[in-house]
């Protein structure tokens, strides 16, 4: 059981009576709490007392009344955003005054109660609060210990690895109940979706290994000066069999030579994910182009495709672990999403970016853009 | 009442699962509508009252199976759902749903790991639709 403070600042004395008698018997869940919630109740008749009981007891909600008799509302609320106090606001105020509590909700104040209330909507009002809250301070938390990111990762990364394994597993026991015939004729498709869901597994396996590594890092020993044609004539070659398999055609423009230091390894896993994702989502027969040029300070790189393209509003997530685009288009083509976010980590240990231009049923152009003075990647 | 007066929901974006929920289910005697995503699911719910839903809980979100869950209560309060996923405690979620508070939040009548073998899915089903 843990215990919120809240304080109720309002010159109305039925308003805080009310509030407190509302409250005593309160407690919110939540299914990811680990505890209820329950309410101690503290009051202040003005915005001066109230401020005193602020720097007292350090309540975690306050529910502020506007119309006070010294200084207002808003002035308290002003006063807890300038001491930067962790509190959650909800302005108590009139129907008359919203433009006011609209107003407090952008200088700080988390919700707003319109009054006169019933006690069922101060309750909804406190279990939001109370929620938001909670969800501020875990994260907050997770954050400050640095586990956030891990955390949601591995969360989906077990739902990644669950979902094939689940998949075969269903497959084996139709074929175990000989469910859908006595032929292993009957059971052609099943065998089928199960090999694609191996070799999905085994990409993300491969993907994982890539992500693992960029975040080893001890680049000392192995940051030399890489010609990236070389690596990308090298990332083509590997992915010819699957290109020509969809008649796709490859074309390498080296605009500039184009050289700068780098660990092989990290420029590979670039060109490989481009590439084979250039021709991966391309349409039968199109055409990918890798370009290669230089600016005085930038080694820029350019692959492009005729393929099918991605909706803008879709591009702002691209880049992000696990983040497929679902669509019918993209239904039967199997990825570990990953790669991209592999890519863009990369890019960023060099200093460097990722971005994408794209028209659906066009195409699209990934453009990566790394610093040729990057001796200071060990930050 | 017989299964095959019943329709049963089933929204899972995982291809495969969703073919072999669905061949389970026929098997078992049901009629199934199976649709791939959660604004798929939430097309269906507007048009469409299910006698039962099986809804995955990743989809398009991490909570679209919450969504689901919710908006079919709002719409039709008394059809059973069953959240299923393959997400349990790894995430450091529990969601379990003993509790009446929980079920308050989440609104699924049942809460299933995938994996669960088809006549244990049939069972449930047969005790939310009182069969």
């Amino acid at each position: 059981m843990a215990i919120l403070k809240v304080l109720v600042i309002d010159d109305e004395p039925g308003i805080r009576s009310g509030v407190t008698r509302i409250l005593k018997d309160f407690h919110v869940t939540y299914p990811f709490m680990d505890e209820d919630y329950t309410f101690e109740l503290m009051e202040a008749p003005t915005g001066e007392d109230g401020i005193a009981v602020i720097e007292r007891d350090k309540p975690d909600v306050i529910l502020l009344d506007n119309k006070l008799p010294g200084i207002q509302g808003v002035e308290v609320l002003e006063y807890i955003r300038e001491k930067k106090y962790d509190i959650m606001v909800a302005m108590i105020t009139s129907y008359a005054s919203l433009d006011i509590a609209i107003k407090a909700t952008r200088d700080g104040a988390t919700d707003f109660i319109p009054k006169p209330f019933t006690p069922q909507e101060l309750k909804s009002s406190i279990e939001n609060i109370t929620k938001q809250l909670y969800l501020k301070r875990i994260t907050r938390r997770l954050t400050e210990e640095g586990k956030q990111i891990r955390y949601q990762f591995l969360s989906v990364l077990s739902h990644e690895l669950k979902a094939p394994l689940n998949a075969l597993e269903g497959y084996l026991r139709m074929m175990q109940g000989k469910e859908a015939g006595d032929r292993i004729d009957d059971y052609a498709n099943h065998i089928d979706r199960s090999l694609q869901r191996i070799q999905g597994m085994r990409n993300l396996i491969m993907d994982l290994l890539d992500f693992t590594k960029i975040r080893l890092e001890k680049k000392e020993g192995r940051m030399r000066e890489v010609n990236l044609a070389d690596v990308a004539s090298g990332a083509i070659f590997a992915v010819r069999p699957y290109a020509i398999q969809r008649e796709v055609t490859i074309n390498l423009n080296v605009r500039s030579e184009t050289k700068i230091m780098a660990d092989p390894a990290d420029m590979e896993i670039i060109f490989n994910n481009l590439v084979s994702n250039a021709v991966k989502y391309n349409k039968v027969g199109g055409k990918v182009d890798v370009t290669l040029d230089t600016t005085d300070s930038e080694a820029v790189i350019t692959v492009s495709d005729t393929g099918i393209g991605i909706k803008k509003s879709d591009t702002e997530n691209l880049f992000t672990e696990f983040v497929r685009i679902k669509n019918e288009k993209t239904r039967d083509i199997s990825g570990s999403g990953l790669g991209l976010s592999i890519v863009r980590k990369i890019a960023e240990l060099y200093f460097g970016t990722i971005e994408v231009e794209s028209t659906p049923d066009v195409g699209s152009t990934f453009t990566v853009r790394l610093p040729r003075k990057s001796g200071n990647q060990e930050t | 009442m017989k299964k095959s007066d019943f329709t049963i929901l089933v929204a899972d974006d995982d291809p495969d699962y969703l073919f072999q929920t669905v061949f389970n289910l026929k098997k078992a005697g049901y009629k199934t509508v199976a649709v791939e995503s959660q604004a798929e699911a939430e097309a269906v719910i507007a048009k469409f009252r299910p006698d039962l839903a099986i809804f995955d809980l990743m989809m398009e979100s991490d909570d679209s199976g919450f969504i689901l869950c919710y908006k079919i209560r709002k719409k039709y309060p008394d059809v059973p759902v069953i959240l299923a996923t393959a997400v349990s405690r790894e995430t450091g979620m529990s969601f379990s749903i003993d509790s009446e508070k929980e079920k308050s939040w989440i609104r699924a009548d049942r809460y299933l790991e995938k994996g669960i073998r088809p006549e244990q899915l049939d069972q449930e089903i047969m005790k939310l639709l009182k069969l």
